[in-house]
């Protein structure tokens, strides 16, 4: 027997049981009920046209794209679109007349999203000055303005806002339960707890495990991609938890980017700078760390820094007797690209890192935009200097190999040498035996290179002489 | 003034700052989309099948699994079409669909142009069956070597026109007598529209052969004529409707024309309302870019800086068809030399034809290309020189206007012997040189750079001057259609398109101010090409100039039977009617407007009327490539500042400072919104937007996962723009405004030349940078390659 996806839209209960689970929120929304205020822009994410508001039970809202959100993810949350936020003519939402008024639409297709991003930014008391806006508004695409007056926009409506902002009723479902979906021959499992998804694993070890969707979504919107089961893991309690002791900090696979962001940035200011670029907030808000790990892609922007912070990955599976447990460097993950450690019953369920890792750990993400961009060249370095000489070094990096990889050779020409510029440049010759990086549509080959040893040299300046002025965004940026 | 200027205090009127006309539609999810619209309960959904492979044959084409893919209603190749499968604008040379199911002599079933090709249309009950289906396709080729490259079809010969040459005086005699000489060049890459609205159509067959197309288009009348084409209809069967785009850019004047055909076959052949709406990926494989140029030239000047001879060669890369290509390219000659007199000059054009998609217009439509051409001279004089590139720039403007008619040909007359009568580029860039502290902050930025040795920072100031109207002079028409009704209320309707640009709004403010009548009585419906005939595209800028001016004949026109009834009937001289806001004097006394208009109607007066107007003074000779081309031209200059990071090629522009011409404008909120929009949309072509194609000739940036459009944060931190406030046309168009649509985003060249400054300062060679400047090509450029 299936049970009914059941999420609250715009302030009304809704049951789903027949839609594939694969069809995404947006066509949900549009195809079948005819809302067609949400937009789709590009169906993969990345535009933010299609952006809506989310939240589970007690917790702020969430933007998020509706274009690839697959419908069982949003059992038991809240749900609104711009059709709830305010119709026209009417006496709108603060954030809808703010962007009229000041003339942020022109073609109005981005707009919607544009005014649910802003929305959340109100709603949850976001700080509306001009560089948190431009964060808040990076996951959305705006070909017509140039982006000025919307960002005056939120200024404005913030000016409006009670303080602190009120805080929403909770969603009416109760959805505290696990939900197993059926419909054409299509399954979905939304397991709620670690060995409920283990056990579940086990039983369907080629069922599709999604948590944000934020790649699978992908599949499925251009490719054509229709398992036939899926388990979604975003509301199992155990993946969701951060776990913070004295020397560690454990993350749950299913802990959202932004969430991560949040609880490392204090730890490792260039961690939250580059957590912050991964992606604009509607994919931060669904992607998980989990995931950015476990599809071994060679130019995801998690592992290299974990690398780098000798990170352990935990890995789980169904036993005769509730959980079998493994940890692993996480280094030792990846092993060739496509290829990782991990079996097809087991899931990945945590990364722990150190609170203080020794050395000051340096996080360069190259890419062809600063925000929302995916990296050609991320290096992450962590030297412990004593004394005038290199003890410890870990030079990760992203987009120069088949996967994330440590620069095994440029380490050992820096250990045990002085910490000099004469030891940056024999380790930057020996990168050239630790990569033959590829060509293709965000870099060459040779480019990847240099900059790979310039990021090295970047490295020793900020070390070395750190009153230099070294970064174009982030922390220390240089501005007006 | 041409002293008919109604001077009405009308709150809503020309020159008010009124919002967007459906500013609070956007916002709230209203405004209705093409794909919107309600869906009939039989409409079928359509799917391109495209090429795989970039220049070729098809050998076989199995598409027994598509057919049998659930949901399928048809699998439609070219041959399917009843009237011509073909949806070239301009020249007949883009078949619509690839694939034949006929064999041709040599025994295969059509030739493939591109990667990406449309070669069939799957016909299904959904979209995401008709999508499902179409990758099914079995298709085997007989492959060719593709052209992919300018160099590939400059070497192979390999054109879609023969070399156009534009010339005045001896150019090489001036550069060889010249006391100095530069050769330079730089490679200006394509970019992506990006329209947030993908390309969409919906068909609707009607009774006999009509066929109404909803769709997201910039040229319906030309869409009129591809659907009749493919149909094999007369145009007065087909019509097309747009009531708003969400976004355009040039990408949808012929590149909506496939989707519309498409849609209309299908529906035409299956009897059922059918709807083709591209994805994102498809839309940004199979529709045209903004032309790939690459330009060389070598320029003689004096010692002072002053250009005594230019050869100019521009290469473009114009795809597999002609599209509007060759427009495009003339253009893109015609803004060569910028605001600069060139007293003794040639330019020579390439029209490449290779294996890629076909090329198309995008905003500036060539102009921009041209120009940074123009710019990277000047930038290559100033450093032999060792001056200020600001200076050069001053010592090579045009004449203005108050001595351009008595001025040597010189100093005023274009390479294509017009002359500009309207130079106020020197006026406007000393104004914006004091504004933006160009003398002070360039030192300021020499003392940063001389402390900071891994970030370095550059300041330019560019100029633009871009000519307005459509330079094949035939299109430079347009039509209104003007109806009251009883109430006092009037439906207005013209040939222009809402894409963003606040066109709608800008013309109601034309016909508001004409008849006093208040903007909430006047409602502009969607553009339709029954309501007016044989329309020029939404395009060249010229949405406000040409509609704007076709309304007011028609506002003029029931004015002035409103004025000789109401003199009839109240016994007063015409001349003793005055309209007033929402009244209109007779005499002694008012008459409420609508009251007017009521009386009227009772007595039988026409209220409804068709305004028309043609552009005045334009001509060209292209034989002779002599003429007028232009009505007048539109100026603005901007500066922006740039910071690079010598390590990585990173950059970002930090400040930009604008002052641009619109003349008197129609609606300054709504001209300022262009104005930024443009700039951005020019930094993002010139810095981030890459077009990058496998070495099989796949586009590999499709999507915005991988092709980057300036997002919030790549707005500079500080952006002061100003509308020109001496502003105002030498010329006789609606109320003395200027267009705005396209010149703004030429102003972002200064963002690039910015970024060769800082490329400079860290002792790179700025002239190895070409464009887009991203961190690959300024590191390249930093360390003395390119």
């Amino acid at each position: 027997m299936s049970d009914p996806v059941r999420f609250v839209l715009n302030g009304e209960l809704v049951e789903i049981r027949d839609a594939p689970p694969t069809m995404t929120l947006l066509n949900w929304l549009r195809e079948t009920r005819r809302m067609t205020g949400t937009k789709e822009g590009c169906a993969e994410g990345d535009c933010g046209a299609c952006t809506v508001a989310t939240r589970a039970p007690g917790q702020g809202w969430l933007a998020v794209n509706a274009c690839i959100q697959l419908l069982p993810m949003l059992h038991g949350r809240d749900v609104v679109t711009i059709e709830h936020v305010g119709a026209p003519y009417d006496d709108g939402h603060p954030v809808q007349k703010a962007v009229a008024r000041l003339h942020g639409s022109q073609c109005g297709f981005c707009t919607p999203g544009f005014v649910m991003s802003l929305w959340v930014g109100y709603e949850n008391g976001a700080p509306a000055s001009p560089e948190c806006v431009a964060d808040q508004l990076a996951g959305n695409l705006c070909r017509c303005t140039g982006y000025g007056p919307l960002i005056e926009a939120a200024a404005a409506a913030a000016e409006e806002r009670a303080d602190p902002a009120p805080s929403p009723p909770d969603p009416p479902v109760e959805a505290e339960s696990s939900l197993s979906y059926e419909t054409n021959g299509r399954r979905c499992w939304s397991p709620i707890s670690l060995a409920e998804a283990a056990s579940l694993k086990a039983a369907q070890p080629e069922a599709r495990l999604i948590a944000g969707a934020t790649d699978v979504g992908l599949w499925v919107t251009k490719n054509g991609y229709d398992p036939s089961d899926m388990i979604y893991i975003g509301r199992v309690a155990e993946l969701r938890r951060i776990e913070t002791t004295a020397t560690d900090t454990t993350l749950g696979a299913a802990v959202s980017w932004e969430e991560a962001r949040a609880a490392l940035a204090p730890l490792y200011p260039d961690l939250g700078e580059l957590l912050r670029r991964v992606a604009g907030a509607q994919v931060r808000n669904a992607g998980t760390i989990g995931g950015n790990i476990a599809n071994g892609s060679p130019i995801g922007d998690l592992p290299p820094p974990l690398i780098a912070l000798g990170a352990k990955l935990r890995l789980v599976s169904a036993a005769a007797l509730g959980l079998a447990e493994r940890e692993i460097p996480l280094e030792d993950f990846f092993i060739e690209y496509g290829r990782q450690h991990i079996s097809r019953y087991e899931l990945v369920a945590s990364v722990t890192l150190p609170n203080q890792a020794p050395g000051r750990l340096a996080c360069y993400k190259i890419s062809k935009r600063f925000d929302s961009d995916i990296t050609a060249v991320l290096g992450c370095f962590r030297v412990v200097i004593e004394a005038g000489v290199a003890t410890e070094a870990r030079l990760a990096f992203g987009g120069m190999a088949g996967v994330p990889k440590r620069a095994m050779a440029a380490e050992a020409a820096m250990v045990g040498r002085p910490w000099s510029q004469a030891t940056i440049a024999a380790a930057q010759a020996a990168l050239e035996q630790d990569f033959q990086p590829l060509d293709d549509q965000r870099a060459t080959s040779g480019y990847r290179m240099t900059v790979a040893k310039n990021l090295l040299q970047k490295y020793y300046l900020e070390m070395s002489a750190p009153e230099t002025a070294t970064r174009l965004v982030g922390r220390g940026a240089v501005s007006l | 003034m041409d002293g008919r200027e109604p001077d009405l205090d009308l709150a809503t009127g020309v020159g008010a700052h009124l919002r967007h006309d459906s500013a609070d539609k956007h916002v709230s999810g209203a405004a209705v989309y093409a794909d919107d619209a309600p869906e009939p309960r039989d409409l079928v959904h359509c799917a391109l099948i495209l090429a795989s492979i970039a220049r070729g044959k098809v050998r076989v084409a199995d598409l027994s699994e598509v057919r049998a893919a659930p949901g399928v209603l048809a699998v439609l190749t070219g041959d399917d079409a009843p009237g011509e499968n073909n949806v070239g604008p301009v020249v007949h040379d883009e078949p619509m669909l690839a694939l034949s199911r006929r064999p041709a002599l040599d025994g295969t079933y059509g030739d493939v142009h591109f990667h990406g090709q449309p070669l069939a249309l799957v016909v299904a009950d959904s979209r995401e069956q008709a999508r499902r289906a179409a990758r099914l396709a079995q298709i085997s080729y007989a492959e060719e070597t593709p052209l992919l490259t300018i160099a590939d079809a400059m070497a192979a010969g390999s054109f879609i026109a023969p070399p156009y040459r534009m010339a005045r005086g001896d150019a090489a005699a001036a550069i060889a007598a010249a006391p100095m000489k530069r050769k330079g060049g730089l490679a200006i890459g394509g970019q992506e529209h990006f329209y947030l609205e993908g390309q969409v159509s919906i068909a609707y067959p009607g009774e006999d052969e009509e066929m109404r197309v909803l769709s997201s288009n910039q040229h319906p009348s030309e869409c009129q004529q591809v659907v009749a084409r493919v149909l094999g209809t007369p145009l007065h069967s087909v019509v097309i409707e747009a009531r708003r785009l969400g976004g355009a850019f040039g990408g949808k004047e012929s590149q909506a024309n496939l989707p519309a055909a498409a849609a209309a076959l299908a529906a035409r052949l299956l009897g059922r309302p059918a709807k083709l709406r591209l994805d994102r990926d498809e839309d940004m494989i199979v529709t045209g870019k903004r032309h790939e140029f690459e330009i060389e030239y070598e320029v003689g000047f004096d010692l002072s800086g002053k250009i005594l001879g230019l050869r100019v060669e521009q290469k473009a890369r114009c795809g597999w068809s002609a599209d509007l290509s060759n427009a495009i390219c003339d253009r893109a000659m015609f803004h060569a030399d910028n605001c600069y007199a060139l007293p003794a000059v040639e330019i020579v054009s390439h029209r490449c034809r290779t294996n890629t998609v076909s090329n198309t217009a995008f905003r500036g439509f060539g102009g921009p290309q041209g120009m940074v051409g123009a710019e990277h001279m000047i930038e290559q004089i100033a450093a032999a020189l060792g001056l200020d590139p600001l200076l050069v720039r001053r010592r090579n403007f045009y004449a203005p206007p108050a001595i351009a008619a008595q001025s040597p040909a010189a100093q005023s007359t274009t390479p294509y012997h017009m002359v500009v009568e309207d130079c106020v580029i020197a006026e406007i860039v000393d104004e914006l040189a004091q504004s933006a502290a160009y003398a002070r902050r360039r030192e300021e930025i020499a003392a940063w750079n001389d402390a900071n040795p891994v970030l370095k920072r550059g300041l330019s100031l560019t100029p633009v001057k871009f000519g307005i109207s459509f330079t094949t002079s035939f299109l430079n028409q347009a039509g209104a259609l003007a109806h009251l009704y009883q109430d006092g209320s009037m439906m207005l309707n013209h040939g222009g398109i809402e894409m963003g640009q606040g066109l709608y709004q800008k013309v109601a403010q034309v016909a508001a101010s004409e008849l006093g009548l208040d903007i909430g009585k006047i409602k502009i419906t969607a553009t339709r090409t029954d309501k007016v005939p044989n329309t020029s595209a939404t395009a060249a800028s010229s949405g406000s100039d040409l509609n704007g001016m076709a309304v007011r004949d028609a506002c003029r026109q029931l004015k002035e039977r409103l004025t000789r009834f109401a003199a009839e009937k109240y016994a007063v001289a015409e001349a003793d009617v005055a309209f007033l806001p929402n009244r209109v004097r007779v005499g002694a006394r008012e008459i409420e407007f609508a009251a007017l208009v009521k009386e009227a109607y009772l007595a039988r007066i026409q209220l409804s009327a068709a305004g028309f107007y043609a552009t005045p003074k334009i001509h060209w000779d292209k034989e002779a490539a002599q003429g007028r081309p232009f009505y007048y031209f539109a100026y603005g200059a901007a500066v922006s500042e740039a910071i690079v990071d010598t390590l990585t090629g990173e950059n970002k522009i930090l400040r930009a400072d604008i002052l641009h011409d619109v003349g008197k404008s129609l609606n300054p909120a709504l001209d300022l919104g262009q104005i930024e929009g443009g700039y951005v949309q020019g930094m993002g072509w010139l810095t981030m937007e890459e077009l990058w194609w496998s070495p099989a000739g796949a586009l590999k940036t499709h999507a915005p996962s991988t092709y980057k459009i300036p997002c919030a944060s790549d707005r500079p931190d500080q952006m002061n723009i100003k509308i020109w406030p001496k502003g105002e046309n030498r010329e006789l168009t609606i109320r003395r405004s200027k267009a705005v649509g396209e010149p703004p985003l030429m102003l972002a060249i200064s963002a690039f030349t910015a970024i060769g400054e800082a490329v400079r300062a860290a002792g790179g060679d700025r002239f190895a940078l070409d464009a887009p400047a991203t961190p690959e090509r300024v590191l390249a450029a930093i360390q003395g390659r390119g």
